[in-house]
Formats: structure tokens, C-alpha cells, sequence
């Protein structure tokens, strides 16, 4: 098994879990592939209820998210702060010099993202958007998605706008995108034949393996995830979901990240940003 | 390292056994996983916390690889007087991050 | 696997009769079916390391296996063993003449077993610590605890570790 994920999780035993994992873990989708084989194929609603990651949770790890001072996320949120003020690149501007304090203006379109970026006329997400200020007006250097700084800034935002319900951009240029998204959501993939919809829609709440499957909802991130003992953000979550159906994953380019948090931010409207979330 | 986060209650009374709780920022690399170029990840983890307050040391721990990154610890103190607590983690790598929070009895 | 073929032939070749002309052989065949028989030498290494661990800490001192005085407070079924949040308390009113000095917790099927070691003192005012840790697998967690009076106090708790089904790697 390739390790597609920078960070992985902690070596102990991990080739023979894998293996044995991957044989329950199979032999689990299996079944579950082939019962729904027989079901007849429905169009996306919103789940109902709809419940975010943070209620199917043990009441441990709950309690990891409930406080700034027991959230291992927490100096992600605080390094963001400080990177915002901070001046960079060759204008040697901070965030702040042009947006002011995060919490005025900048709060209130957070819940928005992802947003249709003029520029390049296409769907941007959020962590897209901070980098292209970056690199277009404070003339910094790229940083990669999973790079400690960008998901510092994609942290401190999201805190910031923490307890706003997320909110789909009405802006009709992101209609075709999103639509586009559904369609991934629904889509078949990967040697064990899963779309994000079997599990996400059809078998919240159940247990697969020893977890219990969330609806799969973005509005967590970036988030701590106790496997990776790390922060990280939606795309590297997507991603471990793609390789877990054994699918190649998208490369980083794909406009498919896009479209798929643009469909999954619809899905889940109204839920609370929780940024920075802890996850199993 | 760079970062650490301490929560000492608020509105103490004398002789009041309270919890203090200190978590700090450091990846916690057990030296056990491998990496993407198939070799081991080398061990990199926090080797010890000492609480002193007002220069007397009132709690130590010994950390070892099982604890989580950005390890988090909660421990007790009998608060007799105002004062400061300082916390000191000290890593492998020699790394020193130090925390200071004040401890207000009434 | 070839490893139950070398451990079976060992022994039929080891046979009592004809043991004197064969020793040499039969010890041969079965130092080399005890080295490549990993899993019986990595459970041998497993306890050695916890005997260590143990020895270290009470220093030959007296042992009370299992204490009423000291106890874990850990979920006994663990969604995720990456992040197991553990409570560990003594009963000790924590005065000069009656205190504990030392807690440290174990986990003996990780590669190291040890996981926390704490100091505590009369100006602790309790004996109570809590943390989270990794746990690589199913397991029967141990504390010990030492008390002024030179004595260990020991406490048990049986983890069960499930599996998240999708792994990443």
C-alpha cells in the first residue's frame, strides 16, 4: 500500500494491522458494495438531521475540541494569528495591512468559501484564496497546501469565524462546479467501488470497523485528526477517504477538490464552522 | 517548538487543592514510523516538564514516546499564596519552551 | 510460512534414543528454529522490557499488586488508539508523613512500555494525574505508584483498542 500521505500514522505493527485491517476493512465495504447493488440510486438530499463530525464523537474527544487550552489544533490557530500580522514577501505587507482586524470584514466571508475568483475565473477554496493574496500581494513565496504556514492562516480564519453557520456563495458562476461536485459524491470509484454517498449518506451513524461514519461534513476545517496526530486540512481529508476506496487520488491541480467542497459545503449549510475541529 | 499553552484557575482560595493543566506544541515523533522514503522517522519527543513556583519546584514529569504530539497533562497544586508558576519543557534536542502564568489566592 | 514446518522437525529429530549422537545437531536445528520463530523472541523481548521498566521503578521495594488505594480511569473500549486519554489517582491525604512521590503508567505491549513518569509532593495537596497517549494495541495497562512509606502501589486496566476501517497507509 503506497503511502500516499506525508504524515502517516505511527509505525507500530502498522504493516500487519494494515494487512489484517484491510482484509475486515474489505471484506466489511464488500458487503456493504454489494447491498447497495440492489438499492435503487436516489438524488442527494441534505442528510436528516443534519449533525456535524463533532456529535458522533467519543465524549473524550469532544471535550479535546470543546477547549482552546485542551485543542492540540490550538497553536495552528495561534501561529495563524501571528502570521497575519506578520509582513511578508517583497511588498512586505501583512494580511492586516490591507484586511484589517480578521474579525471585522474578513469574518463575515469566511463561511463562504469556497468563492469564484475573478482572476482566474474559476471556484477558489479558501486555502487557494490565501495563497493567491500571498503570492499576487505581498509577492511571498508558494507554499505547498499542506505547509505548516497555510494551514496556520486557513486555522486562525476559520477560529475567527467560528460559530458562523457555513454558508453557500449565491453567485451563479459556481452553480456549474458545484453540480459537478455532486456528481463526484456520487460517483462509483476505486477498487472497492464506493462513492462518498454509500457511506456519507446511506450509513451515517453505523459503524464501519470500529468507527462510527459521520456524514462527512467540511466545516471543521482545518482540523486535528487524531491519526495523524497532526493538523490537516479538507483536501489531505479527502484524500485519505480516496485512498481508504482504493482509488488514485486527484492530483493537486484537479479542479475536483474544488467542486467537491463547493457540493459539500451546500450539503452541510447551516452547520456551525468549528475550525479548529479535533477528529478521530 | 515554539508554543505552549497553560489554564491555572481562577479565583482560588487559600488552601485550595486546584488543577492545572499545560500543553505544549511539539510533534512527539516516537521514532518508530517510517517515512516516506522508507527509512525510520528518528525519535524526537519532549523528555520533561518542571512546574516551579516561585522558584520551588512543584511538579515533574518524564515524558516517554506514547505520549501524544503536543502533549497534554493535568496535575495538581495546593494553593497556599499568590504567586507565579513557571513551566519549562525541555526537549532531546535540547529545545527549552517556557511558560509562566500567574497564580491569583484570595 | 516455513516456521511451525522448523519447529516440528526440530523436535522429532531431537529424539531421547538416539539423543547423544544427535545433540549437537538437535541444539543447532533448534537455536536456529529460536531464531526464526520472531514472534516467541519479540513476546520474551516485550516482558523483559516491562520486568525493566518495573525493576527501575521499584528498586526492589515491596509491592502491592493490587491496590485499593490507586486507580486508572481509562474508557475500557477505545474508539482510536491514537489519542486514549488516561486519569490516574492515589487515595493519600498528601502530608509530610503520607504522601505519594512517584506515578508512573505502563503500557506493556507497546515497543516501550513506559509511558509517563510523575513527581508529585506534599504541595501537590493530591495524588491525581491524567494525560493522553498512543496505545499500539489491546492491552492491560499498568500504574504504579510510590508512596513515602517505601511501598509500591499497583493498579490494573484492561483496554480493548479498536481499528478505524480506513486506513491511509
Amino acid at each position: 500500500m503506497r503511502e500516499t500521505d506525508r504524515r502517516g500514522q505511527n509505525g507500530v505493527g502498522r504493516l500487519a494491522r494494515s494487512c489484517s485491517v484491510f482484509a475486515i476493512g474489505g471484506a466489511a465495504m464488500l458487503a456493504l458494495s454489494s447491498s447497495m447493488a440492489v438499492e435503487q440510486a436516489f438524488s442527494n438530499l441534505r442528510p436528516q438531521p443534519l449533525r456535524s463530525g463533532f456529535e458522533t464523537m467519543s465524549p473524550a474527544t469532544q471535550a479535546m475540541q470543546a477547549r482552546d487550552s485542551d485543542n492540540p489544533a490550538w497553536f495552528a490557530v495561534e501561529e495563524g494569528a501571528r502570521l497575519y500580522q506578520q509582513p511578508a514577501g517583497l511588498q512586505q505587507r501583512s494580511c492586516a495591512s490591507c484586511h484589517g482586524d480578521a474579525r471585522g470584514a474578513l469574518r463575515e466571508v469566511v463561511p463562504l468559501y469556497p468563492r469564484f475568483d475573478e482572476t482566474r475565473s474559476a471556484p477558489i477554496d479558501l486555502s487557494g484564496r490565501i495563497e493567491a493574496c500571498r503570492v499576487r500581494h505581498q509577492q511571498a513565496e508558494r507554499l505547498p497546501p499542506e505547509d505548516d504556514r497555510r494551514l496556520a492562516l486557513q486555522a486562525y480564519l476559520g477560529s475567527v469565524a467560528r460559530g458562523l453557520p457555513m454558508t453557500p456563495d449565491p453567485d451563479p458562476r459556481l452553480q456549474a462546479a458545484r453540480a459537478r461536485g455532486q456528481e463526484r459524491f456520487n460517483q462509483r470509484i476505486g477498487q472497492l467501488g464506493l462513492s462518498c454517498a454509500d457511506c456519507h449518506d446511506r450509513h451515517w451513524g453505523q459503524r464501519l470497523g470500529g468507527s462510527m461514519i459521520p456524514q462527512g461534513h467540511p466545516n471543521a476545517y482545518p482540523l486535528w485528526r487524531l491519526q495523524w496526530q497532526s493538523i490537516g486540512s479538507l483536501q489531505r481529508r479527502i484524500r485519505a477517504c480516496l485512498v481508504g476506496v482504493r482509488a488514485e487520488p486527484w492530483s493537486a491541480a484537479e479542479p475536483a477538490w474544488v467542486e467537491l467542497e463547493l457540493f459539500l459545503q451546500w450539503r452541510g449549510a447551516g452547520l456551525k464552522v468549528e475550525t479548529p475541529g479535533v477528529r478521530p | 517548538m515554539s508554543r505552549a499553552v497553560v489554564r491555572v484557575p481562577q479565583q482560588v482560595r487559600a488552601g485550595e487543592v486546584i488543577e492545572i493543566t499545560a500543553m505544549v506544541a511539539h510533534p512527539m515523533e516516537t521514532g518508530y514510523r517510517t517515512g516516506d522514503d522508507g527509512r525510520i522517522v528518528p525519535r524526537h519527543i519532549v523528555r520533561e516538564l518542571q512546574c516551579e513556583f516561585d522558584g520551588q519546584t512543584v511538579f515533574r514529569m518524564t515524558f516517554f514516546p506514547a505520549l501524544t504530539a503536543n502533549p497534554w497533562v493535568a496535575f495538581p497544586l495546593r494553593a497556599e499564596r499568590s504567586g507565579l508558576l513557571t513551566f519549562t519543557w525541555t526537549d532531546d534536542q535540547g529545545r527549552v519552551v517556557i511558560e509562566r502564568a500567574e497564580l491569583r489566592v484570595s | 510460512m516455513s516456521l511451525p514446518i522448523v519447529r516440528c522437525l526440530s523436535r522429532s529429530i531431537v529424539n531421547p534414543a538416539r539423543r547423544r549422537g544427535l545433540v549437537r545437531f538437535g541444539q543447532g536445528l533448534a537455536m536456529a528454529s529460536l531464531a526464526v520463530r520472531p514472534e516467541v523472541s519479540q513476546a520474551d523481548a516485550a516482558r523483559d522490557r516491562l520486568q525493566a521498566a518495573i525493576a527501575e521503578f521499584t528498586q526492589g521495594r515491596v509491592m502491592v499488586p493490587d491496590s485499593t488505594r490507586l486507580r486508572i480511569e481509562i474508557d475500557a473500549l477505545v474508539e482510536n488508539g491514537n489519542s486514549v486519554p488516561i486519569r490516574v489517582s492515589a487515595l493519600s491525604p498528601m502530608t509530610d508523613t503520607d504522601h505519594v512521590q512517584r506515578i508512573l503508567i505502563l503500557a506493556p505491549r507497546n515497543p516501550q512500555p513506559q509511558v509517563a513518569l510523575f513527581h508529585l509532593g506534599v504541595h501537590s495537596g493530591r495524588a491525581e494525574v491524567a494525560t493522553r497517549f498512543r496505545m499500539a494495541e489491546s492491552q492491560s495497562l499498568q500504574a504504579l505508584a510510590l508512596f513515602s512509606d517505601g511501598r509500591i502501589h499497583r493498579a490494573q486496566a484492561d483496554v480493548v483498542v479498536t481499528l478505524a476501517a480506513c486506513l491511509e497507509n
